[in-house]
């Protein structure tokens, strides 16, 4: 057996906050409210939960200021489940980062879901051990958020809609630009960074590996099996549902069938057969009959 | 050779680029019908309670079971968890190894780590392994013919062998590092050639 002298362990580098957003790869991380809601999702087969007080459609529906949770109610939901456990920080509210960095989160959503707290500036996540997932509509969005230190993308969406429509334009947008970055001649590259905002080297890096840098999963309007498998068959590595569970007629049956569309997501006989009988989806709300003011995903930059 | 891996949810895509650069062909096993034909199984890192979930939805365990009788297996992280005989906690499991594991047992994700310590049974011995921890589990009993492959310089039990079974609480699919994919490779042989 090997037992000797070692150096000293590195904690928190980039590479295991990346890692975790890797062993989430080809799973559906949920949003829910209570402990209750987390067994649920656990019990279904969510790779990791979103601990929140209010899912994206009540969020819409209340109106109001929203912000980071009540540490109790990510407390008690860190306790109720075995699988990582994410919670939702204000865009630019650094200090409800260092709070749920506190609590031991395994991963933080700087979110354009709660109400921003800065209209400038995102969190500079390198100042944390605790790994970040933002939200993107592009590349240029997203190489912004990874050079602030995001470990994970997701692209937006738009949340709380049950409608896949912005979710999908998202994704097309982030793909369609990565397919043009690889087809450039390097010295085009530094003007391709500069007409999308992106740091010049993560652009050199993306090329270089013909994708996002870090894993990037599909949120914003999934609501059922086929949503999911359609992003997935678009290119992310895993989705988020948000309303789209818990504001359906049969929660654990759809989160079950969730996870099962995002595993067989290219075999249409198989999805044929989980989207059986899924009782009710969430009612939804088309996303061009929202006013531009109540859209989520113009929030960050 | 052909190397199958787990493809219910996790890393897999990272085992089978790492087999590729060996020149392994590698087949993702999602269903019972991909089992027939290979000669060996990774079960990736992922999430063991959503990987045991799918296993159980599918009827997974007892083909898997029956493979791994004359086929070498090697988990890794979440693949270890399911390799092994008791968590602790209610969760399907393939309880193959004669090993207990504890989930998560540096903490949470904030204490995930990574060290490099020598690992004298890789070909070649130096230089020393860079192992990655992502709220990694470790082998908390073992048992019967199972045997501690590796520790860390607190103690704990971070490989274990079992026979031809292999089980490792770090990644080393998140690596550039092959050596551990070609101890495993070899292990695939011999366990063929018997």
């Amino acid at each position: 057996m090997a037992k000797t002298a070692s150096k000293e362990k590195v904690v928190s580098s980039f590479e295991v906050k990346k890692g975790l957003a890797e062993m989430l790869k080809g799973g559906v991380i949920m949003d829910v409210v209570t402990a209750e809601h987390a067994r649920i999702a656990e019990d279904a087969g969510a790779c990791a939960v979103m601990a929140l007080e209010r899912v994206p459609a009540d969020i819409r529906a209340t109106g109001g200021v929203a912000r980071m949770s009540d540490p109790e109610l990510i407390l008690q939901i860190m306790d109720a489940v075995s699988i990582p456990v994410m919670a939702k920080a204000r865009i630019g509210h650094f200090v409800e980062a260092q709070i749920l960095e506190a609590l031991g989160v395994d991963y933080i959503d700087e979110s354009e879901v709660l109400t921003p707290a800065d209209e400038s500036f995102h969190i500079n996540k390198h100042d944390f051990k605790v790994p970040f997932v933002c939200g993107c509509r592009n590349l240029g969005e997203a190489l912004r958020r990874i050079g602030e230190g995001a470990a994970m993308m997701r692209t937006k969406g738009e949340a709380g809609t049950g409608d896949v429509v912005e979710a999908v334009k998202h994704a097309r947008s982030l793909f369609g630009d990565i397919r043009v970055l690889l087809n450039l001649p390097e010295e085009e590259v530094m003007t391709f960074a500069k007409n999308i905002g992106a740091p010049f080297e993560l652009c050199l890096e993306t090329r270089k590996l013909g994708r996002l840098p870090v894993v990037n999963f599909a949120a914003g309007g999934i609501a059922t099996p086929a949503d999911a498998a359609l992003m997935m068959q678009l290119g992310v590595d895993g989705v988020f549902v948000g309303s789209g569970i818990f504001k359906s007629g049969d929660p654990a049956k759809r989160a079950s069938a969730i996870v099962k569309a995002t595993t067989h997501y290219n075999e249409p006989k198989l999805l044929a057969e989980i989207s059986r009988n899924l009782g009710e989806a969430m009612v939804g709300r088309t996303v061009d009959s929202l006013s531009d003011g109540d859209k989520l995903a113009g929030r960050g930059w | 050779m052909i190397i199958g891996v787990l493809a219910l949810q996790g890393d897999f895509r990272e085992h089978r680029a790492a087999l590729k650069k060996l020149g392994i062909e590698s087949h993702e096993v999602k269903a019972n019908d991909d089992l027939p034909g290979l000669d060996g199984l990774i079960i990736p890192g992922g999430e063991s309670t959503t990987m045991g979930k799918l296993m159980v939805d599918y009827g997974m365990i007892e083909p898997l079971q029956k493979f791994a009788k004359t086929h070498a297996v090697w988990g890794t992280c979440a693949g270890a968890i399911l390799l092994s005989k008791d968590t602790g906690r209610p969760q399907p499991l393939l309880a193959l190894m004669d090993c207990d594991t504890t989930r998560n047992a540096f903490g949470r994700q904030v204490d995930s780590f990574e060290i490099e310590i020598p690992v004298p049974f890789l070909e070649p011995a130096k230089p020393d392994y860079h192992l990655t921890f992502i709220r990694g589990p470790i082998f908390s009993r073992i048992r019967g013919k199972a045997q501690a492959l590796l520790q860390l310089p607190d103690g704990k039990v971070v490989a274990v062998l079992d026979g031809h079974l292999l089980a490792t609480s770090f990644h080393p699919e998140l690596t550039n590092d092959l050596r551990f994919h070609r101890y495993f490779v070899e292990m695939v042989k011999r366990t063929r050639a018997n």
